[in-house]
């Protein structure tokens, strides 16, 4: 069948990386808050009640929004098996400590609420505590890392061989900026979570989450500000060198690549990119106020506005490249180097143009039938059946 | 035997992917008895039909969450520990995971959250569709990853790339209907079925034998028996059709499972019982049904079933084709797209043993400077480890046939007998619970052990599919992994032994006066969904 060539191999990796955008972007906007809920939550709620509460405005919606993370790990399989490959095993470690979060997340909304005991509870908000915020950190550490450039080469065959020792794998990953972006993803996501429990909680747990989310929000601003300069003047960046061929087959090495002085001369050639930071900034400022007055659905929609810019202007900012090796710029992965074949891609992004849009509505209609705010009378009222 | 790399990454799939499934059979297999028991509430109104199906929903969640939790680890593993076998087949494998993820897993997920707090919100047919969504969702999901794990054991519809050094898809349609995953994915749902009419039986044996709840309990025996027989036959009749698409894919993995060492005249005998020796190559105290091993496995008397031995001989002739591959694709690489046409040519003649030559790496770095001896080693690593198969097949056989006994048993008491089942029988149903998960593990266990030496068959050696990483990495995440696996496994059975000593946590009343609420309410006027939702029960 040569079905799939009705769309240029070109265009189809470019297509897959807006996808990847999109899944990554998806995972944040839903997933996103409720991290920033089990982060927020030894700070929002200060008895059992209050603790229910806040956990069941996003009891219902959990599961659900958890499949962005499988679904990108799946996609990132499908259509970018390199970077799948690389990363993954690169990021070891890192990426066992984020498992064993998101496992044990699950298991404490669902397991918390099973046993009267105090202790019992105790233990699983803290485990929801770790399940948001551990995760939330990682990612924005991970993704000053790949800014970074990652220590990796591969081999003639493509094994990918990751330089360092095990601890320095692990603690290497903690550097200054990658620790920067850590914050800004984490402050970002507790304040898209502030302002999930502003419109979804009821009483004194909405207080509080806007109180911490309009902190969290001023934090997120400078750690964004701060790491877009740092981008500026610390950090260098990748180009090819020479003729590039984008729908060549999918091996690294058979590119030229070479450090340039800053990620962000790009901004240069296609100025247009400047908007994704500035709707993460504008996002970000209107989420705050939003906050303080108390505009429940308005600030929700801000805050995620901010998550779209941030996130967008990191991709924007690197493309083509998508993880590039310090000590082997030759290793690179990116848009036209690292993606599947032309018709794994196509057969992939039918998929995805059948299913998506079911996803979304059904999502949707799912939202619209827990509409509403979660009430302290509710769990009381509902004590066996509510998280 | 050492513990280097490989055997800690195989260690630690095997111990994650045998947790997880620990708990997808009672999902794929009680998402449909809650879904069939709700369906009897909608048609019956019968408030009893509720009281089970809420009962049974929340032993079904208990476990839902750990089938979840764990996959998550199996969506990544392939990466982090994997890598060269993600870099190798991701193109092929890599889309039937996505597609899980977008067709079955998130239908499940998104409403399994609805089937748990949408009662009251819902109104009946509603809730109904939503609980069928999560089931279907969820035996979709068995569909996927079935057909990628179908593909491993029998990889059609690809072809090694030279120029991006990996397979690639050449056929999404032979992927996708690959005889081995459709049926390796009906015997695992039906097997999935039996391990929750079991379970569904043995908890409602236990409340007759207290005397509680036993109105909850006659139902449930019926349900689960009349699924539960339907089911028990099919894994069977199934399973069957597996050891007939194996004879044709992996021959080696049928010669190990019956530890047929040497050929033998069609129609070939069936070993019951024996003990295989690996080293002398025969099996011991053998005990044979004349011809039964010809039918299973080629549907004639005629047909030969090929010995370890014939198979080992073949595997050393593709040994030496993969050579001739290897050595073109190293010229081929060498050269990109000035290669010399020939080469190119040579190469594709021989790829498909290309997977063959790689089984030399263990023994030289080069497989062109390999010795005789090295490929008669090397065709020799090409067989299992006979007894394990051999044991834990059987041991999957013979429970299987106890489950129909069972089943039918238990379906004629409750059709014919007005249910009145005696006290041994139920005892006989309670201890008889964890034994459909030995018979699913053990399944995995001769699907997946039978493969090795590869992670795909005749394409990619297990040896060669591992990330690089230190073996201490391994080994803090494989004890990691089991410390934590552990802790959750002893929550999850403490909290179901809770929920099922609890029983049903509203009593008929209480369901009959929720039921005239929910009815006003829903009668009430066009209220928008958050008015419905007022507290109650």
């Amino acid at each position: 069948m040569i079905l799939h060539e009705l769309i240029d191999f070109e265009v189809l990796r470019v297509i897959w990386w807006l996808l990847l955008g999109v899944l990554l972007i998806g995972f944040a906007l839903t997933d996103g808050f409720d991290m920033g809920v089990g982060a927020l939550l030894p700070f929002v709620a200060r008895t059992d009640t209050e603790r229910r509460v806040a956990i069941n405005t996003v009891g219902p919606v959990w599961e659900g929004n958890q499949v962005w993370f499988i679904l990108g790990g799946g996609a990132i399989f499908a259509a970018w098996p390199p970077l799948y490959a690389v990363s993954f095993s690169g990021f070891y470690l890192a990426m066992f400590v984020v498992l064993t979060a998101f496992i044990l997340r699950p298991v404490a909304f669902k397991y918390r609420s099973k046993r009267d005991s105090a202790g019992w509870r105790a233990m699983w908000d803290w485990a929801l505590f770790i399940g948001g915020f551990v995760p939330a950190l990682i990612f924005g550490v991970a993704v000053g890392n790949v800014l970074l450039g990652v220590p990796f080469y591969l081999t003639d065959d493509l094994h990918s061989i990751y330089q360092g020792g095990l601890f320095a794998k692990f603690f290497g990953l903690l550097s200054p900026f990658a620790l920067l972006c850590g914050v800004v993803s984490a402050a970002m996501l507790i304040t898209h979570g502030a302002a999930w429990l502003s419109l979804k909680a009821a009483g004194p747990v909405a207080v509080r989450a806007r109180a911490i989310g309009s902190v969290t929000a001023i934090l997120a601003i400078l750690g964004y500000a701060g790491a877009g300069l740092w981008l500026a003047n610390g950090i260098e960046g990748y180009a090819f060198v020479g003729e590039v061929v984008r729908d060549g087959p999918s091996n690294p090495l058979t590119f030229t690549v070479e450090r340039t002085g800053s990620w962000l001369a790009v901004y240069a050639d296609r100025p247009w990119i400047a908007i994704a930071p500035v709707l993460g900034f504008v996002g970000l400022v209107l989420t705050f106020f939003g906050l303080r007055a108390e505009r429940e659905v308005a600030t929700l929609l801000w805050s995620k506005l901010a998550i779209f810019g941030v996130i967008s202007s990191v991709g924007l900012t690197m493309f083509p490249f998508i993880l590039p090796s310090s000590i082997d710029p030759a290793s690179s992965l990116a848009v036209w180097n690292a993606s599947s074949s032309h018709k794994t891609l196509f057969i992939m992004l039918v998929s995805t143009v059948i299913f998506m849009p079911i996803i979304l509505a059904y999502t949707a209609w799912v939202y619209r039938v827990l509409w509403g705010k979660v009430t302290a009378d509710d769990v009381t009222a509902n004590s066996d059946s509510v998280y | 035997m050492e513990f280097g790399i490989v055997e800690l990454s195989r260690l630690q799939f095997a111990m994650t992917a045998m947790f997880h499934f620990l708990f997808v059979p009672l999902t794929l297999g009680l998402s449909i008895i809650v879904a069939i028991m709700e369906t009897v509430y909608v048609m019956t109104r019968r408030p009893i039909w509720r009281q089970m199906t809420k009962f049974w929903a929340t032993l079904f969640g208990i476990n839902f969450v750990l089938g979840v939790a764990t996959g998550i680890t199996m969506e990544f593993q392939f990466g982090m520990n994997w890598s060269y076998y993600s870099h190798y087949v991701g193109d092929i494998f890599g889309a039937p995971l996505a597609i899980e993820g977008l067709m079955a897993f998130f239908l499940e997920a998104t409403f399994v959250g609805l089937m748990f707090f949408g009662w009251d919100k819902l109104s009946r047919v509603q809730h109904l569709v939503v609980t069928w969504l999560v089931a279907i969702g969820s035996n979709l999901s068995a569909l996927w990853i079935l057909i990628a794990n179908g593909w491993m054991q029998n990889p059609v519809g690809a072809a090694f790339n030279p120029m991006s050094m990996r397979m690639e898809m050449t056929s999404f349609y032979e992927v996708l209907f690959n005889h081995v995953a459709q049926s390796k994915f009906v015997h695992t749902v039906s097997a999935g079925y039996v391990t929750a009419s079991v379970f569904v039986l043995g908890v409602s044996a236990w409340y007759l034998l207290k005397g509680r709840h036993t109105d909850l309990a006659r139902r449930s025996i019926a349900v689960a028996a009349s699924f539960g027989l339907a089911s028990a036959l099919s894994v069977v009749v199934l399973g069957d059709e597996s050891g007939y698409s194996a004879t044709h894919s992996q021959k080696m993995k049928l010669a190990a499972m019956e530890g047929m060492w040497h050929t033998e005249d069609a129609p070939a005998p069936f070993t019951v019982f024996g003990i295989p020796d690996q080293g002398a190559r025969e099996t011991h105290f053998k005990v044979e049904i004349p011809w039964m091993m010809g039918l299973i496995g080629t549907r004639s008397l005629t047909r030969e079933v090929p010995g370890i031995d014939k198979l080992e001989a073949q595997a050393e002739e593709r040994i030496r084709s993969g050579l001739i591959a290897y050595d073109a694709l190293m010229h081929v690489r060498a050269e990109r797209e000035n290669a010399d046409p020939a080469e190119i040519a040579t190469f594709e003649a021989h790829s498909a043993d290309l997977g063959f030559a790689f089984l030399l790496l263990p023994y030289v770095e080069d497989p062109r400077q390999a010795t005789a001896e090295q490929i008669t080693m090397a065709a020799e690593d090409t067989i299992p480890h006979v007894w394990p198969l051999f044991w834990a097949f059987r041991i999957m056989v013979g429970l299987g046939f106890l489950f129909i006994g069972t089943m039918v048993y238990f379906f004629f008491m409750a059709s014919f007998r007005g249910m009145r089942f005696p006290r041994p029988a139920l005892h006989l149903a309670v201890w008889m619970i964890p034994l459909p998960w030995i018979a699913a593990e053990m399944g995995w266990f001769v699907a997946e052990f039978g493969r090795q030496p590869w992670t795909v068959d005749g394409v990619l050696p297990t040896a060669m599919s591992v990330s690089h990483l230190s073996a201490t990495e391994v080994l803090v995440t494989l004890i990691g992994f089991t410390l934590f696996y552990s802790v959750l496994f002893v929550v999850e059975v403490g909290l179901l032994l809770k929920y099922i000593r609890k029983g049903p946590f509203m009593d008929v009343a209480e369901t009959v006066a929720w039921q005239h609420r929910h009815e006003q309410r829903l009668s009430g006027g066009r209220a928008g969904p958050g008015e419905i939702a007022t507290p109650a029960e």
